[in-house]
């Protein structure tokens, strides 16, 4: 173990000494190359977002263009601003951002489909309906997406979330989201009736016990090729932050010459989607990789951004904190990762900033490792049961 | 209240029937958090649940479990006041459920932090009433809620989990 650390540390110094990625903050990252050519290849884009103009900016918020057309045709909108979602599953795109005649998915009794997803911070609602998703050169024929917003007021089941809507895109900020997450479906086995309803032209919505086929499926399975997980690849950003940054989105995991593992480290993930974070000798069983939480979020003592600033629930430490955590996938692969979380109100406090290395802020129950994580290394994401040359799914590798 | 005293499990579920009704007959509001522990069985039948309770000092926890994997642990005070409320499960919980009288404080906070625009996260709500944080992703989601005035002496935020 000493033998190790030194090693890593020594490695750590060699890959600072000669190149220039090294600000991401983790012991364990080297200088990565980023892929920008392939079939299997889309650009992200790390900026404020679609909703900026309207006075709503997004932080370390990666986005992605995804081509939607109706089943069979080359009737097709091509939608910007998507955001990329390694916590989630299925592609949800806002009925605002696109116009298109998608056939709606009918429950048995032939009523249309409607979905009411919930995430952290707000609730998506809207029809289900059926389209051909193409990103990059990968193209998922015929499957189901949910369209965000709609007239039909949401079923009391999914109000009792208690949960803020994200269903504009001043509130959703961005104009869907591709989840492409460890999951093949978006709800999973045993779906509870508050996910999915069906909706009659005139009555209440009732919840409905979809099933795993007719559920949102994460679109990366349902590609030709490519098909067994994903690859984000950031750059570095520097601990003051930057206006916006550029990397690619790589599909496939060890299934082209641009998309192998490389000697990343296999971290497996349990049957919710957790492996093990441990800070200052605490463990964290239901720790997570998500590249759409937009920050690094853990039980800490740090001083948190007063509750009535801009920045409630951000850290505001007077001084940036270095700290260092374990991860510990299921298959008892460990791994350190060292992190720094600066004061929030200094990073926002340049408004043309969008991304941010040393972003952090408070949750209670386990830890939540954003897009931060992703900076300067790469990171791959393997869905569940699907078979790589890290062994199969579900993991996170890096 | 008596019905929390070890009975079998089909007589309690029979008592706690018959509580529902009259809770819901003669108190349309009928509360979790900032309620008296009998609103624990209430959640119990609304989820479905099997529960469990464990007496610490100055509190008692009620932990239902639900067969989707949602566990629920109310913690109810000596005098028999739920204090706070702390989960997990794949999916959020019924909030309206278990915040009750507190459901609008909550929903009015959490659309006021959407509102403060800083994306994607977990929410934090702390307010001299009610502090509720609740985070995770599809799959695997907790939190916890609760009242910082109706603490017992001595428990700290961190036991409630």
């Amino acid at each position: 173990m000493k033998e190790l650390r030194t090693f890593l540390i020594f490695s750590v110094s060699v890959a600072c000494t000669f190149s220039v990625g090294c600000g991401g903050g983790s012991s364990s990252k080297t200088n990565n190359v980023i892929t920008t050519s392939g079939a299997n290849v889309a650009p992200i884009t790390v900026n404020a977002g679609p909703a900026a103009g309207d006075g709503f900016s997004a932080v370390n918020a990666a986005f992605v263009s995804v081509e939607v057309c109706v089943p069979g045709t080359s009737n097709c909108k091509t939608i910007d601003d998507v955001l990329v979602d390694t916590g989630s599953s299925g592609l949800r795109i806002l009925s605002s951002a696109f116009s298109l005649p998608l056939p709606p998915q009918n429950a048995s009794d032939g009523n249309p489909v409607y979905e009411c997803f919930p995430f952290v911070s707000g609730y998506t609602w809207g029809p289900v309906q059926t389209a051909d998703v193409e990103i990059a050169g990968e193209k998922a024929s015929s499957t189901t997406i949910e369209v965000i917003g709609t007239s039909i007021t949401p079923p009391s089941g999914c109000l009792d979330f208690g949960l803020p809507p994200s269903n504009s895109v001043d509130t959703l900020l961005a104009n869907g989201i591709l989840g492409i997450g460890l999951s093949a479906q978006d709800c999973g086995p045993g779906c509870p009736t508050s996910i999915y309803y069906e909706c009659p032209a005139s009555g209440s919505c009732q919840g409905i016990s979809e099933s795993l086929t007719q559920q949102l499926q994460n679109p990366v399975t349902l590609f030709a090729a490519d098909n067994n997980g994903v690859i984000i690849e950031l750059p570095a950003v520097p601990t003051a932050g930057e206006p916006s940054v550029s990397g690619s989105l790589v599909f496939g995991i060890g299934t082209q010459s641009n998309n192998g593992l490389d000697g990343a480290k296999v971290y497996t993930a349990d049957e919710s989607g957790s492996f093990t974070t441990t800070l200052s000798g605490t463990a964290y069983s239901q720790s997570f990789i998500d590249s759409g939480s937009n920050g690094f979020f853990f039980p800490s003592t740090i001083t948190q951004c007063p509750g009535n600033s801009n920045e409630p629930g951000f850290y505001c430490p007077a001084t940036t904190q270095n700290l260092s955590a374990t991860n510990q996938g299921a298959n008892g692969v460990k791994g350190t990762v060292n992190f720094s979380v600066a004061d929030a109100a200094t990073l926002f406090a340049n408004p043309s900033d969008s991304a941010f290395s040393d972003l952090g802020g408070t949750f209670s129950g386990a830890f939540d490792w954003g897009l931060p994580f992703f900076y300067g290394q790469n990171v791959f994401v393997a869905i569940e049961g699907a078979s790589t040359p890290g062994g199969p799914g579900p993991y996170w590798a890096y | 209240m008596s019905e929390e005293r070890p009975s079998s499990i089909k007589s309690r579920v029979l008592v706690a029937g018959t509580a529902l009704v009259i809770l819901v007959a003669a108190l349309p509001l009928w509360a979790s958090l900032g309620g008296d522990a009998s609103s624990v069985q209430t959640d119990q039948l609304h989820m479905q649940g099997t529960r469990q309770m464990t007496t610490r000092q100055s509190y008692t926890v009620h932990e239902i479990r639900t067969a989707t994997g949602m566990v629920v642990r109310e913690y109810a005070s000596s005098a028999g006041t739920v204090f706070a409320i702390a989960w997990h499960g794949p999916w959020p919980p019924d909030m309206r459920q278990l915040l009750g009288s507190y459901f609008e404080q909550y929903v009015q906070a959490a659309k006021a932090q959407s509102a403060a625009r800083m994306g994607r996260r977990p929410l934090m709500i702390e307010q001299p009433g009610l502090v509720v944080q609740s985070g995770g992703h599809p799959r695997a989601f907790s939190g916890k809620a609760y009242v910082p005035d109706m603490l017992p002496t001595g428990v700290r935020a961190e036991d409630i989990q």
